[in-house]
């Protein structure tokens, strides 16, 4: 198949020369929406992402006179499949560009990937900042939210509010102590201390342990510099300890609408949180919510979600305009526009991959408060991108000349 | 591997065919696939020298197969060894592992040896998280393919596939000879009647050590191998599932056989590939599997048609089990020539 | 404040006490495997499995028909009892005058189904089951003035219902040890395994016994999971990882020795929340890092009566 497919693209290419038109490889415009179908992340990105892509290619239309095809799949969370199915999609089935990509160490591997290929890995779904920083590339753009914006966001809001000495619980590996290392800065530079930490290895279900050293050491606030399940688990186990009841607060550090929905607002009201994105924010974020509540059994979607969706849309509006799809080149033209859509206003993505957009501060309601089903977050403040965001001279990206 | 002089030079063809065939492979498939079915092939062909002719299974090869993975990326990348040096490096590591691992575990038999391998493999993986320089759960990402000797690149799938394929080759080889040689004579005699064996003063646990460290030695060989592919090594491949994956290709495909665990490798690799939309749905066809070789098909497919080949002639093969000693059809212990 | 080993006592008296609770875990889970090795001679690899499907009766059972907690814990063992029945029945059996390494692969592919067919369902971000309203709450611990020559100190806080963990296990694992080592059943059960023939001439029907055992030690398994099932979210992956650990403390414990797995899971839990406090990243680690050392020095085991 290999070779026939080669022989074809050399043909097909010779006559395109031919006629001043190579732009498009393959002869169109293939998206990958690659995420986690069946694991932790599966609501928080799943079979929701590939809605909110189909929703962007219909709002879109025809690609030059031609469809979108959209394939899709499941990585597992895991680096390995993620970057095998992102080889084999751009090797065989000709896709210009992927989308979601939950996991850090799967992002991480599929941008390294869309780089050696040359086409584009537009991630809404990882958190960690070393996609536009150690790892950055020019293939690559992070589209929703990053650990530094979530730590300076959580961190400063609850040191202004008193709480102004923390401990963590670390998960044990790359984007659990990324977590903590810039909430830790974002603490001390509100003029909060660092009282301590522990790190919880992975897959460890019980955190009684680490929680009871977290309240040993007096601290005000507990940092969960942690995700999905080990959040989930962390603070259930926290209110078992009575752990609030006795004075300290939480500050869940990565929390999705998904997770607040699995934990119930009894558990998790008045809980500080930073979201690149909220549903309920404007008309115009109201109305999609909507629309893409109907065609997913009637689930609002979290900002990873529509992420997918904004970034399918300006990813066609680039290579359009940019004539070509190959993959530099779009980014490069991407970083030319500026983002005003259902997910963001005013955004750019900036020389590192990094969409700078503002960020939002919300407040988890109590049960009395809450309208129905979704109605979690109380906005307390927008944070500008400026705030949010590391500033691009401090961004550690080998490839940007500074 | 029928009569030895006519056979000759049919087994000579038939090899010349397979090679033919495993060259031209890559230009119907894609050759990134088909390099991944020669690494699992070949982990399972050492996993196999193993369990097929000294008749310990080990429940732990993830161990040697992820973590010269790690080795063999961490050298290629931050050393800047060429493959074959980091596939070396991968292979030296495997080989000190398994000595390490070998000696604890060979202290007990049978199931004992199954549960120690398994929870000695299953520190390991703890250790991979830890450890700095395995990058936790990103692993070690953008491993370079490097160039061959430092002159081939091997960046294109073209390359690396027939760099695999000459790797597959030498670790088959190394297997084919192993089990044909009068080393391999006593390993079989120790599977099939230990206590004679020893009365017959070849010191079993020694032998067994050797094996174990040799079968070690090659699945770490696949591991650094698959990095190159992939660029890429990661916490799935020490992971204890792992582990079953290689026992089950390697009962599926048949064990004790040559061919098997590559046979089998090949099944359950494409089925992967092909259900990888699906996680959980190749679990439980894994599982299905897995259920239905040992209750009914415990030859495996290559088992079972050498089985029906020579019946048909009249012949008398092997039994259909892991170690006879338990069962009814003992089966001579072959007369064991002093190398 | 009183300080032991570089920790404040009351932390470490808290992490001994939540190392307990876990270990009451590891006991249940351990006796149960040790039980159905001991008597069967095989390894049960469906045991973690088995130790979900358990949780998941439970959830099954309140969602569907609405049976809370307490039957529960009752009716979910006795139920995945009666399918580790069948499996023994019809797939166990067959392979019983085989190696005994089979019954190990098969009851991990087994487990692969389980497992796969829950997530296949369920997904992995697990279900809530909450915590019965009777053991709601939770008691101040204080560190006693007898320990300390001092006033009593805040040590921490014990959910009731962990404290019922261990109470519950206790009761269970003691039961389960007289069943076996004092009663006229459990002697049979023993003798069974050792001299078949001999007890078959007393008109004794062998393999219903052997699946009787093998029902024991899977609802053991099922008793965990309810056990387990309100502290942790009921999960489809729950058991796919305590297994292996489940294992190693068997292992360590001396394979087949009913006293010697009850044991050595209380201790082991212990001595993984000691780790918990000292060198938290080692957690994981510390129960395999034991087992090597007791392979090294006494490679049957703590307890275990020789290979």
């Amino acid at each position: 198949m290999g070779l026939k497919k080669a022989l074809l693209a050399g043909v097909a290419g010779l006559a395109m020369t031919a006629s001043a038109q190579a732009q498009y490889s393959n002869d169109g415009i293939t998206i990958g929406v690659l995420t986690d179908m069946s694991g932790v992340y599966a609501d928080v990105g799943g079979q929701g992402s590939v809605v909110a892509a189909q929703m962007a290619l219909e709002d879109f239309g025809d690609f030059n006179g031609k469809p979108v095809n959209l394939v899709s799949a499941d990585h597992q969370n895991k680096a390995d499949i993620g970057a095998n199915i992102a080889r084999q999609w751009a090797d065989t089935d000709g896709v210009d560009a992927i989308f979601d990509i939950l996991n850090s160490a799967v992002g991480l591997a599929v941008q390294q990937v869309a780089t050696e290929k040359n086409i584009v890995s537009m991630n809404s779904g990882a958190a960690t900042t070393a996609l536009t920083n150690e790892q950055c590339s020019p293939n690559g753009v992070h589209y929703v939210y990053d650990t530094y914006a979530l730590a300076t966001g959580t961190g400063g809001a609850m040191v202004k509010e008193g709480g102004d000495s923390w401990f963590f619980i670390v998960a044990d590996y790359a984007f659990g102590h990324a977590l903590e290392a810039d909430t830790s800065n974002a603490v001390k530079n509100a003029g909060g201390e660092i009282l301590g930490s522990v790190r919880a290895p992975l897959s460890n279900q019980d955190f009684s342990s680490f929680l009871l050293q977290a309240q040993a050491s007096g601290a005000k606030v507990i940092g969960l510099a942690n995700a999905g399940g080990d959040t989930v688990n962390s603070i259930k186990q926290a209110q078992e300890f009575g752990i609030v009841a006795a004075g300290q607060s939480l500050a869940g550090l990565l929390i999705f609408l998904t997770d607040i929905h699995a934990l119930g607002l009894e558990t998790t009201a008045g809980l500080t949180i930073t979201t690149g994105w909220y549903w309920d924010l404007n008309d115009e974020t109201r109305a999609f919510s909507e629309r893409f509540a109907e065609r997913h059994n009637g689930v609002k979607p979290t900002m990873v979600q529509a992420g997918v969706y904004s970034s399918v849309m300006n990813y066609l509006k680039a290579a359009q305009d940019a004539g070509t799809d190959d993959g530099k080149k779009v980014v490069d033209q991407l970083q030319t526009m500026e983002i005003n859509d259902v997910f963001a206003q005013g955004g750019k993505i900036r020389e590192d991959g990094l969409h700078f957009h503002d960020m939002y501060l919300a407040q988890i309601k109590s049960p009395e408060e809450s309208k129905g089903p979704w109605d979690y977050y109380n906005i307390v403040s927008t944070i500008p991108a400026a705030e949010a965001y590391q500033a691009l001279e401090d961004v550690r990206c080998p490839t940007l000349n500074n | 591997m029928a009569s030895k002089t006519s056979g000759n030079w049919k087994g000579w063809a038939q090899f010349a065919v397979a090679i033919a065939a495993l060259i031209v492979l890559p230009f119907f498939l894609y050759p990134v696939f088909l390099a991944k079915v020669l690494c699992f092939a070949l982990f399972a062909a050492a996993f196999n020298l193993l369990l097929g002719f000294a008749g310990l299974l080990s429940f732990g090869h993830a161990a040697f197969f992820g973590f010269s993975a790690y080795v063999s990326a961490h050298a290629a990348k931050e050393w800047g060894f060429t493959p074959e040096l980091a596939i070396l490096a991968g292979t030296v590591v495997a080989a000190f592992l398994g000595a390490v691992i070998g000696l604890l575990a060979i202290r007990r038999q049978g199931i004992y040896f199954a549960m120690v391998t398994l929870a000695l493999a299953q520190m390991v993986f703890f250790i991979c998280i830890q450890a700095p320089f395995t990058h936790g759960e990103d692993g070690i990402q953008g491993v370079p393919r490097g160039h061959f000797l430092g002159i081939v690149d091997l960046e294109s799938n073209f390359a690396i596939y027939y760099f695999v394929l000459a790797v597959f080759l030498i670790g088959v080889m190394v297997i084919y000879r192993t089990v044909h040689s009068p080393f391999g004579q006593v390993l079989k005699s120790i599977r099939e009647n230990e206590p004679r064996a020893i009365s017959l003063g070849y010191d079993a646990d020694r032998y067994k050590l050797m094996a174990f460290i040799l079968s070690a030695t090659i699945a770490g060989m696949a591991g650094s191998t698959k990095v190159l592919v992939f660029k890429l090594a990661s916490l799935t491949d020490v992971a204890w599932q792992m582990s079953g994956e290689v026992v089950l290709m390697t009962i599926l495909g048949g064990v004790g056989t040559m061919l098997g665990p590559i046979v089998g490798a090949s099944i359950i690799v494409t089925m992967q590939n092909y259900l990888a939309e699906v996680g959980q749905l190749t679990l439980i066809i894994q599982g299905l599997v897995f259920m239905f070789c040992v209750l009914l098909f415990r030859r495996g497919i290559v088992g079972e048609i050498k089985h029906r080949w020579t019946q048909m002639r009249g012949g008398k093969d092997e039994p259909a089990h892991l170690s006879p000693g338990k069962a009814t059809g003992e089966t001579d212990g072959a007369p064991v020539t002093h190398g | 404040m009183i300080e032991f080993l570089g920790v404040p006592l009351p932390l470490f008296m808290g992490q001994l006490l939540i190392g307990l609770i876990n270990g009451s875990f590891y006991a249940v889970l351990s006796l149960g495997l040790a039980l159905i090795f001991g008597l069967l001679n095989i390894v049960n690899f469906a045991h973690g499995a088995l130790y979900m499907v358990g949780a998941f009766v439970a959830y099954l059972l309140l969602q569907f028909i609405g049976i809370g907690y307490w039957p529960a814990l009752i009716l979910a063992p006795v139920i995945v009892a009666g399918l580790g029945m069948l499996i023994e029945r019809f797939l166990l059996r067959p392979l019983h005058d085989l190696d005994h390494l089979y019954g190990l692969l098969l009851t991990f592919g087994l487990a692969l189904v389980l497992e796969g067919t829950f997530r296949h369902f369920y997904g992995v971000s697990g279900m809530p089951y909450s915590i019965p309203d009777s053991l709601a709450g939770a008691q101040r611990l204080m560190v006693p003035t007898w320990l300390t020559g001092e006033d009593p100190v805040f040590m921490m806080a014990l959910p009731n219902y962990r404290a019922w963990v261990i109470v519950a296990s206790l009761i269970v694992c003691t039961a389960t040890w007289i069943l076996i080592e004092r009663t006229k059943l459990g002697a049979l059960m023993r003798a069974a395994t050792e001299k078949p023939d001999l007890v078959r001439a007393f008109g004794v029907n062998v393999p219903a016994l052997i699946t009787l055992t093998y029902g024991l030690g899977v609802g053991l398994a099922a008793f965990a999971g309810v056990l387990a099932a309100p502290i942790y979210s009921v999960n489809p992956i729950m058991g796919s990882n305590i297994i292996i650990v489940v294992f190693a403390i068997v292992v360590i414990g001396g394979l087949g020795s009913i006293g010697g797995a009850i044991v050595s899971g209380f201790l082991l839990g212990v001595i993984e929340g000691i780790t918990k406090v000292f060198y938290p990243e080692a957690s994981n680690v510390v129960i395999f890092v034991v087992m090597a050392i007791v392979l090294i020095v006494r490679p049957a085991g703590l307890f275990g009566k020789g290979a």
